[in-house]
């Protein structure tokens, strides 16, 4: 008995661990980029969730929400860059300032348009089965988590790491004037990826509004977690994200689970102290 | 600034405070519970600006403190009955000793950073007090938060609006009091100085670490304060109190109001709550209209809704000079 809980409470772990990366790796991006903390993203987050509800309140289907949502939300979060971040190039307090700003506009916005009820995204019937292995029972659901960020990851990887826009982007976080020397355009760059982390974060949420919810508040409940991923991962580093998002994941899974009552305590208290004694986080870049 | 515009300002905000303080208690109820949370919220406000406005450290996780002040008025008033009576003096004392004391500790880790990362660290460490204040069910009642079931009564009677309201107000003019005289004393001109630069200062000679460090306690206790006095005002103290979105209010009210001014926090509160209080109950879109103001003042009024009156006058002279844009006061 004692052996199946840790390994049930471990694959939940890893399994909401795969979600954080989707939200982490985004956030951790637009930070090693623009060298700002965007706090929209726990915003791109829910409106990802609640794009995705009117997708398939109009149209019924879960598979079109997916890409819908996404690909909304990184426009809004393209224009956001564009028209307001953009010319406050170099002012990072005030971007980001500014970007608080929206994720209170975009609370709003949501309250108004989706009102203020909890929601759940139902996923096809297939996906809320569970499998059995070795005695366990694990929802497919899970599983399904888990490969979609394994499955972005690897993509993100292959596109970082093996192609042209991957290694300018790589030369724009490690330094950006002196890309912008070797004529990258960084400013483009910069739109890229605050789009993509938009992106990215709605995935997220349509992902994990099937087992987390869609409901006002969540954008803030959110964002202060995509925030232990990245700065426990280190900022602007994707396998940093990934050993984030794992860690937290386990972390919120087994202190829930062992040490209810200071849970969440024992998630913040690593990430203030990893910050105080190394501000870019464990494998974060000087 | 010559001295006799900053007389002139003095004399200003004095009698915008009398104004207050005179035509309030003839208004309805409503506005004066608006006023007086206001006021209460303000201190915390003013507290963070002396990190943003007057140190140029963005913190984004102020609510701990007005958590730790609060909690505490709430622990001990529901558990032991003190602080309902004369002893409330006594609750003010330990509400800003305790809210000091975390900043002691706390700044022990967040004042090494700067910029972006000051932000991070501080909102990691409120994220803490907020886990605690969710999650400590024993201690904090959790979710549902702790009631206090009657306001002090010592003499006067706390429990009446009006005198309430006197009494909070009073404790802002002299936290304003303070405050003002602390960032006009050398100390506080030091901390502008690193604001403005903080490696000269290091080469100056100054401890700007210390500097640092006691301005992030001095906020702190400020902080608690307002959390012992907002304890009163809402009757009960919740998660809610402790939460991100707490920080990000006060933050964005030291923004809107005007960073390095004080009375532009308390400026930026009564503002928001106006919106969010009265203007809520007459339009269904004020969302759109608070989170309008604050992009507006954040992309064009980067010294806040203080600086208007500066901004009039430099568009005046335009017509002769060219004009020269005012720089944000906290720009890291």
């Amino acid at each position: 008995v004692d052996a199946r809980f840790w390994l049930i409470q471990a694959f939940n772990g890893i399994s909401y661990g795969a979600l954080l990366f989707l939200v982490g790796s985004g956030l951790s991006l637009i930070f090693g980029v623009m060298r700002i903390v965007n706090l929209s993203h726990g915003s791109y987050f829910l409106l990802g969730g609640y794009v995705a509800l009117s997708v398939i309140w109009s149209t019924g289907s879960w598979l079109l929400s997916i890409p819908v949502a996404a690909i909304t939300v990184a426009i809004i979060g393209l224009l956001m860059e564009r028209i307001f971040l953009r010319p406050l190039g170099g002012e990072p307090l005030r971007q980001v300032l500014l970007t608080v700003g929206f994720a209170f506009l975009f609370q709003q916005a949501a309250l108004d348009i989706w009102s203020g009820n909890p929601f759940d995204i139902n996923p096809p019937a297939v996906l809320t089965q569970s499998i059995v292995v070795g005695g366990l029972h694990l929802p497919l659901y899970r599983i399904f988590m888990i490969a979609v960020a394994v499955f972005i990851g690897l993509a993100l990887w292959l596109i970082m790491e093996k192609t042209r826009l991957g290694a300018t982007v790589r030369a724009t976080v490690d330094d950006a004037q002196m890309a912008r020397g070797v004529g990258i355009d960084t400013s483009r760059i910069a739109m890229l990826i605050f789009s993509l982390g938009a992106f990215l974060a709605a995935l997220g949420g349509v992902i994990g509004g099937a087992f987390l919810g869609v409901y006002p508040g969540l954008d803030f409940e959110m964002l202060p977690i995509a925030f232990a991923v990245v700065i426990i991962g280190g900022m602007g580093s994707l396998g940093g994200a990934a050993i984030g998002a794992l860690l937290v994941g386990l972390a919120d899974n087994f202190g829930k689970a062992l040490f209810p009552e200071i849970s969440y305590f024992t998630l913040y208290a690593p990430m203030a102290l990893i910050l105080a004694v190394k501000p870019t986080g464990l494998f974060g870049r000087e | 600034m010559s001295m006799a515009s900053a007389r002139t300002k003095v004399l200003i905000v004095v009698v915008a405070l009398a104004a207050v303080a005179l035509i309030v208690p003839h208004t309805g109820s409503f506005v004066i519970l608006l006023a007086t949370r206001a006021l209460a919220f303000s201190i915390l406000v003013m507290s963070l600006d002396l990190l943003l406005g007057f140190t140029g450290l963005a913190s984004l996780g102020q609510a701990a403190y007005l958590g730790v002040g609060a909690y505490l008025t709430a622990i001990l008033a529901a558990r032991y009955h003190i602080g309902l009576g004369y002893d409330f003096w006594l609750v003010v004392v330990l509400g800003m000793l305790g809210a000091a004391l975390l900043a002691a500790l706390f700044g022990l880790l967040a004042v090494r950073a700067s910029g972006v990362y000051f932000l991070m660290i501080t909102l990691a460490l409120g994220q803490c007090v907020w886990g605690l204040a969710y999650r400590w069910n024993s201690l904090t009642g959790g979710d549902n938060g702790i009631n206090i079931e009657h306001r002090p009564q010592f003499g006067v009677n706390l429990a009446d609006p009006v005198t309430f309201f006197y009494v909070v107000f009073g404790f802002f003019i002299v936290a304003l009091a303070i405050l003002y005289t602390l960032v006009r004393s050398p100390f506080g001109r030091s901390l502008a100085g690193i604001r403005e630069r903080e490696l000269r200062m290091k080469i100056l000679g100054y401890n700007t670490w210390l500097h640092k460090y006691l301005a992030f306690i001095i906020a702190g206790a400020f902080g608690g304060l307002s959390g012992v006095l907002w304890a009163h005002t809402a009757g009960i103290v919740s998660p809610e109190n402790v939460v991100l979105t707490t920080s990000v209010d006060a933050l964005l009210m030291a923004v809107l109001g005007g960073p390095g001014t004080l009375i532009g926090g308390a400026i930026g509160a009564g503002v928001v709550l106006f919106i969010r209080e009265y203007l809520s109950t007459l339009v269904h879109w004020w969302q759109y209209v608070l989170g309008g103001v604050y992009v507006l003042v954040i992309l064009y009024l980067p010294d806040g809704l203080m600086s208007i009156p500066q901004r009039i006058r430099q568009w005046r002279t335009a017509r002769t000079k060219s004009p020269d844009t005012p720089k944000m006061a906290a720009a890291a």
